[in-house]
């Protein structure tokens, strides 16, 4: 079954098929590549190797069964993925969530944003040829999993956020452990500046390279990283604010070039703005409860209902219709992995296949999360 | 030495004159072969240990005493894996390509002083014919390449090719920039002068250029990081040697390593003075030489494997532009600068 | 802007109101709802971007729907200089061979999830460049998220 483009096939053109296993492409993305030399000339991916039906599950169970649905999309922003269900259950229930869990909800989601971001910062380098820097992204991400694995009992997908609250409440270890990761983690993040962002080799494979303008940003979703390195302000943290996010003071990073380099310092300062946040919630967490009594079965009033969360890739959107069944009627994850896959074409056409890998690694796909 | 003069002798009188010789060059062959292999397997091994260390982590140290005989099981299993081959490659050449990288690798071997009394062949031509060896290598990449009847390795292989041309020329200009203090190509000439001071001291400020030159352009010829989308993994699978597997991918990933001992080599004879010791200390002792033969590429050879795990890659326009816009100019300038110096006695001399 | 305000300036680019029907609704939603004739989508469309006042520049999710005896798709907009969100529906009732206009024209952002929905519900969309499934095999028959699709091997009910 070969998908081949037929139309605008020049002879001295050839098709390279990139993945779907490819050292690359993080994830089973298939890309179809039509090549004249070492310049591309089209990109055209090839998505459904991990489509799951989640959307069609969704309809069949119930809302804290779909809750641990969704870790698996975007598995490397897991708590940020349960959280955006829960908000929407619990905004359309009208619950009244407790300060506790609003504050906590929000330094997890920012511990996992940069674990997400130093996994991030290790696939970059090695997917540019500086294979060291993997080692260095994972051992920080360790401490991370470690802390989660302590509290919430999991390292990868996590369920531990659920309509009405949390699932348990925090380890008495949790603060003590975020504090010290924090004073680790500030020491580390120079040093990453030093290996590899400062580096000339590094600057000139990634400078001018892939720009996405502000206008293209916007018609074509991006969100996240991706948009803000292209000067579009699309922080769903100020825009749409969600449990604690309004009461801490954080930078929103902006910046205007739109090539590879601006996407790639976007993140590394965004998770100087996460240390920031975590620091000033991790002492003064309110004392409470951690979970808002809620029915065994929940059962969401007739209507529908929209939720938007920002996830380390980007805007995440949950849509729910319900006609007051214990199952939604339909449900809608908007991920922003899908909005950002469909600008590769727009960005990479005329740049050479290692402009490719290095755009693509700065894009920050994870195929689970487009695939659904 | 004592014993290679009995060895030849006896065999002298053993048989007639060509019969001996041939029997003793194929004695000698065999006795580099084991020099290859032995050196090949515990340059991988160090590579991994110095990897490891770079990255946090241990590295193999379990089999054997450290990891020593790593490679040794390494070996033995490659060489008991199947060797398959795609239906459309080109039988011929694809059976031919490895053995192209390898025979030039011990050709190039044979020239090294390892010690006063340990070189196999010195022509009078030694230099020239090192680089002209090392031109040879880079058929046998394209021959893979070609032969595999795959896009990757294909463009693999091209890139592999344009790179090895465009660094060539810069290897043998800096190295006729040292050879204008010399005189002479050969190269127990070469270290015979190196007896007043290594080189790369007696050229002072156009040595020290010469060199960084060298050891750039020589990590590119090696098709090392940070020059290797040759075989850049994150991007082509594995480059000319995607279809390559068992005894035949042994064949090229050893010789990609006895490559980068030929280049550090080079570098130890033409820049640091080969087997002289520091200061003349141990000059006395016969087979020292060696020792300091070692330590010296050796060192070389850790700032290269250094190299590798520090820096991104280069793309391959980026990596040609270095050539032919940078690194030339440079040179050329660095040798007129350099016989510049040789003609009106600058050079320091011990 | 309000959505009050919102919806009188909609409903004042409208010439004839009995011709072309626009409902308007904020029940059960968070936003303001329109839903509008597939006929007249595109103009619609082009008019919520393309107006300086509303200026929706931003298509934030696109959903298609099955309601049971209409199949539909539902847009999210959005306007990244206002700020205001607003949500428009579209309906149609056959079922064998449904169709609407594509709206990737106007945001580029429509092609993938356009070709979504195409892949799931089996709604064609007029002058989209590249129609084709998307996750699912081009030989695959049938249209999953629809109420009526039956799967005797895939689908695990309850």
């Amino acid at each position: 079954m070969d998908t081949t483009i037929t139309n605008n096939f020049k002879s001295e053109e050839y098709q390279i098929n990139m993945g779907p296993q490819h050292p690359a492409t993080h994830g089973v993305l298939r890309l179809l590549l039509t090549i004249d030399g070492e310049i591309i000339k089209r990109v055209e991916p090839d998505l459904g190797y991990i489509h799951r039906s989640i959307e069609k599950m969704c309809e069949r169970d119930s809302y804290q069964q779909i809750v641990h649905l969704t870790d698996r999309m975007d598995y490397l922003s897991s708590h940020i993925n349960n959280e955006a269900v829960c908000l929407t259950v619990e905004n359309a229930l009208q619950l009244e969530i407790p300060e506790r869990v609003k504050v906590i909800r929000t330094i997890i989601a920012e511990l996992t944003r940069i674990a997400s971001h130093t996994l991030w910062w290790g696939v970059m380098g090695m997917d540019v040829g500086a294979l060291t820097t993997y080692f260095y992204g994972f051992r920080d991400r360790e401490m991370i999993n470690d802390i989660f694995e302590e509290t919430c009992g999991a390292r990868l997908t996590m369920n531990y956020n659920i309509p009405g609250g949390l699932m348990f409440d925090i380890h008495p270890n949790f603060v003590k452990r975020t504090k010290e990761f924090i004073a680790h983690f500030k020491t580390k993040l120079p040093e990453y500046d030093l290996l590899l962002s400062n580096n000339i080799i590094f600057r000139k494979r990634m400078e001018g390279i892939g720009i996405l303008t502000k206008e293209d940003a916007i018609s074509f979703g991006a969100s996240g990283p991706v948009g803000r390195a292209s000067g579009y302000s699309c922080d769903v943290r100020k825009h749409h604010s969600y449990s604690a996010y309004d009461k801490v003071t954080f930078n929103e990073i902006l910046k205007t070039e739109g090539d590879t380099y601006a996407r790639y310092q976007v993140r590394i300062l965004e998770m100087w703005e996460s240390l920031s946040i975590i620091e000033q919630l991790i002492d003064n967490i309110p004392e409470g409860e951690f979970f808002a009594k809620t029915n065994t079965v929940i059962k969401l009033p007739e209507g529908e209902y929209y939720q938007k969360v920002e996830t380390a890739r980007g805007e995440l959107g949950v849509y729910i219709v319900s006609t007051g069944t214990k199952n939604p009627y339909r449900m809608k994850f908007r991920s922003p992995g899908f909005s950002n896959l469909s600008l590769l074409n727009h960005i990479a056409v005329g740049g050479k296949i290692g402009d490719l890998v290095a755009t693509m690694a700065t894009l920050d796909l994870v195929i689970p999360d487009i695939d659904r | 030495m004592n014993i290679t003069k009995n060895i030849h002798e006896w065999l002298f009188s053993l048989m007639p004159e060509t019969t001996a010789s041939i029997v003793e060059m194929v004695l000698i062959a065999i006795v580099y072969l084991g020099i290859f292999a032995v050196a090949g397997l515990y340059l991988v091994l160090l590579e991994r240990r110095v990897a490891a260390w770079f990255q946090l982590r241990l590295g193999p140290n379990r089999v054997g005493y450290q990891g020593l005989l790593q490679t040794m099981a390494d070996a033995l299993k490659l060489v008991s894996k199947e060797l398959t081959g795609t239906i459309k490659a080109d039988k011929f050449l694809y059976n031919l390509a490895p053995y192209f990288v390898i025979v030039t690798a011990l050709m190039a071997m044979s020239l090294f002083p390892f010690s006063k009394e340990f070189q196999a062949f010195d022509i009078n031509i030694g230099i020239f014919f090192l680089i002209a060896i090392s031109s040879i290598g880079v058929i046998g990449i394209l021959l893979a390449g070609w032969s595999s009847n795959n896009k990757f390795a294909l463009i693999g292989a091209m890139r592999s090719g344009v790179q090895t041309i465009s660094y060539e020329l810069s290897v043998g200009l800096s190295l006729l920039t040292m050879v204008l203090m010399t005189g002479s190509l050969q190269l127990s000439q070469i270290v015979e002068v190196q007896k007043h001071g290594w080189l790369i001291v007696q050229g002072h400020i156009p040595a020290v250029i010469a060199f960084c030159i060298y050891m750039i352009a020589g990590t590119a010829e090696t098709n090392r990081a940070p020059f290797d989308l040759v075989e850049a993994e994150s991007e082509l699978g594995a480059g000319f040697h995607t279809e390559y597997s068992g005894m035949k991918f042994a064949y090229f990933f050893l010789a990609e390593f006895i490559n980068m001992f030929i280049i550090a080599s080079i570098a130890t004879t033409v820049f640091f003075g080969a087997y002289l010791s520091p200061f003349g200390i141990t000059e006395n002792i016969p087979l020292l030489g060696v020792f300091w033969f070692l330590i010296k590429t050796l060192a070389i050879i850790f700032l290269m494997m250094w190299f590798r795990w520090t820096f991104p890659r280069l793309r391959i326009d980026q990596l040609l532009v270095l050539e032919w816009k940078y690194l030339l100019p440079l040179n050329l300038m660095n040798l007129i600068i350099m016989a510049l110096m040789v003609l009106l006695g600058l050079t320091i001399q011990f | 802007m309000t959505n009050e305000a919102l919806q009188n300036l909609i409903s004042s680019w409208i010439p004839d109101p009995i011709a072309i029907e626009l409902e308007f609704t904020e029940e059960k939603s968070q936003f303001l709802n329109i839903t509008v004739q597939p006929e007249q989508l595109h103009q619609l469309m082009t008019q919520l971007k393309s107006n300086p006042d509303t200026n929706f520049d931003y298509l934030f999710c696109l959903t298609g729907m099955d309601w049971g005896k209409e199949l539909g798709v539902v847009y999210h907009l959005e306007s990244t200089t206002h700020r205001h969100q607003i949500v428009v529906k579209v309906k149609t009732e056959d079922r064998e061979n449904p169709t609407l206009d594509t709206v990737c024209k106007i945001w580029y952002t429509a092609e993938f999830h356009e070709r979504e929905v195409f892949d799931f519900f089996g709604i064609k969309f007029n002058n989209h460049p590249n129609l084709k499934r998307l996750f699912l095999t081009e030989e695959w028959d049938g249209f999953p998220l629809r109420k009526d699709y039956v799967d005797e091997i895939n689908m695990v009910i309850k």
